[in-house]
């Protein structure tokens, strides 16, 4: 199977890879999927008093559409608010990186670590964490 | 050197010149049907494949009466193993084979599970081969057949073929193997080493694809196997069909390549192999899949931990590879065989085959060893599993959200 060139642009020059501290209060970390499985997605936010995304960070064990999805969530992510950023779908990531119907669940890991980064931020503060939606799994 | 790198010998191998050169006058002006007894252009065609049988026969050292041509291995998988137990099935109805044959073999046993077989499948130990006592165990009266590869397709292990098949032939039933990995590759003799049926093709020795062999021993004990094609009687009735001439041409020669070169052939590629897995394994936490000491000499399967296959091996564009990963599959399900040997999920999914062939040189190995770790220490930059495991983190006692 072909890689479409965006995945191929991001998985050979990949958006803000990296580590932010963990420990931070204003630090929200995701770490989704599981080795058994060939894919692992960290994703980290930093957010700011206004509630907006300063830095996100990636780290992806996986295929090149696992890599992609990781590295476009992080690029999408900085500059949105925490609301905004729980209203991106796994499709958007979907088409804009063209993935083919076998690659759809990067997409939803890729989600699935943007809404399990902005939970740990929040139990950090102090507020509930959004109820996840499990639906598409 | 020419970019990208063929090391994917045991998926297919190139043609070599020489075959072909064989092969061209086949498809033009000697076209002739093998089976036109009446006139020259059959009787050409005839002698062609007669001779091709020859260079087939001396290569693993049975008669040329021994020899059925079809369509590949996977054909010539099915005739033996269901032609067998159709023909003796008054005799028993058990077949033992292993879990890590290729789907060649296993699908079909599965096949004459629902035709009221029952097949064991015997497991492998760690290093991929399987346990003499256990075969010797599961052994009935009922056994008429057991199968096992000579050659694994992933890792490259050689099972101890004479073992088995001795242990076989104690308790009265018949030794097949899928040798399609083996044969020109190594030394296999038919007498030697106690085969009954023999499936081979001629794609992974340099020859053409859409030809293959069995092999039916005719003498201690004569074997017969029930035709799984019907129509004009062709190879003595066991395969009907109208012979593919030039293919079989190809494969003819392509035997007779291997049989002269073999010896220097396979020193010459277990030293590039070796080259290659020493300076990979210097690369930490990456682990050689399967038995060392009994292997093919062209096959190297290495793991490399914290990386997944299918990830690297668009790192390593410039080599054509293949993993044991399931992004790899249809099936999302990393490599069975890797499974098999006790693996663990992730590192199958870290797995890659290296393949080398005759057209490997050692400019393109070097080549390989620089890409290959280089890829691996890029996506080692961009795996979190690489951090945790630097930071001393236990993988095992983190509590993975499995999707």
């Amino acid at each position: 199977m072909a890689y479409s060139e965006k995945v191929m642009e991001h998985y050979t020059n990949p958006r803000n890879v990296g580590t932010l501290d963990k420990d931070s209060k204003s630090v929200g970390t995701g770490l989704v999927g599981a080795p058994e499985c060939g894919d692992v997605m960290r994703l980290q936010i930093e957010v700011d008093e206004n509630n907006v995304i300063t830095d996100a960070k990636f780290k992806t064990f996986g295929c090149g559409s696992a890599i992609a999805s990781s590295s476009l969530a992080t690029e999408w992510l900085k500059g949105k608010t925490v609301d905004e950023a729980l209203t991106i779908d796994n499709m958007d990531i979907v088409e804009e990186l063209a993935l083919p119907p076998v690659k759809i669940h990067c997409s939803v890991l890729a989600e699935d670590a943007i809404k399990s980064a902005i939970n740990d931020y929040r139990v950090k503060n102090g507020m509930a964490p959004f109820e996840l939606a499990k639906s598409h799994h | 050197m020419e970019l990208p790198i063929y090391l994917d010998n045991n998926a297919t191998t190139p043609l070599d010149p020489r075959v072909l050169e064989a092969m061209l006058p086949y498809f033009t002006n000697k076209f002739g049907n093998a089976a036109s007894r009446n006139h020259a252009f059959g009787w050409v065609a005839e002698e062609a494949v007669d001779y091709s049988r020859e260079q087939v026969a001396k290569l693993i050292g049975c008669t040329e009466k021994e020899i059925i041509f079809t369509s590949g291995a996977t054909e010539a998988d099915n005739l033996g193993i269901k032609g067998v137990f159709e023909m003796y099935q008054d005799k028993g109805n058990h077949i033992i084979t292993a879990t890590t044959e290729h789907k060649a073999v296993l699908d079909t046993c599965k096949h004459l599970e629902k035709a009221g077989a029952r097949v064991t499948y015997l497991k492998v130990k760690e290093d991929g081969l399987i346990d003499l006592q256990e075969l010797e165990a599961a052994m009935t009266d009922q056994t008429i057949l057991v199968t096992i590869m000579y050659g694994n397709n992933e890792i490259g292990v050689v099972q101890p073929i004479k073992e088995i098949s001795a242990i076989a032939h104690k308790h009265g039933a018949l030794f097949m193997t899928d040798a399609t990995q083996a044969v020109g590759k190594i030394p296999v003799d038919v007498n030697a080493d106690g085969i009954d049926l023999m499936a081979f093709s001629a794609h992974k020795m340099y020859g053409p694809k859409g030809v293959g062999v069995l092999y039916v021993r005719r003498k201690n004990p004569r074997v017969k196997v029930t035709a799984q094609m019907d129509g004009g009687g062709h190879e003595r009735g066991m395969r009907s069909g109208t012979l593919n001439v030039p293919g079989i041409v190809g494969l003819g020669k392509a035997c007779e390549l291997c049989r002269l070169e073999m010896d220097s052939e396979a020193k010459r590629l277990s030293g590039l192999r070796d080259k290659l897995e020493s300076a990979l394994t210097q690369l930490e936490e990456s682990y050689v899949n399967g038995n060392v000491n009994h292997r093919l000499p062209h096959v190297a399967n290495i793991s490399f931990k914290y990386v997944e296959g299918e990830g690297l091996m668009m790192a390593m564009k410039d080599l054509a590879v293949s993993s044991g990963s399931a992004c790899t599959s249809a099936s999302l399900e990393p490599s069975y065989v890797l499974k098999s040997l006790g693996l663990s999920d992730d590192l199958a999914h870290s797995s890659i085959r290296f393949g080398l062939g005759r057209f490997t040189t050692e400019e393109e190995i070097d080549y390989a060893i620089e890409n290959t770790k280089k890829a691996v220490n890029h996506l080692r930059d961009l795996s979190p599993l690489w951090e945790m495991f630097k930071d001393g983190i236990d993988l095992s006692k983190i509590e993975w959200a499995e999707h």
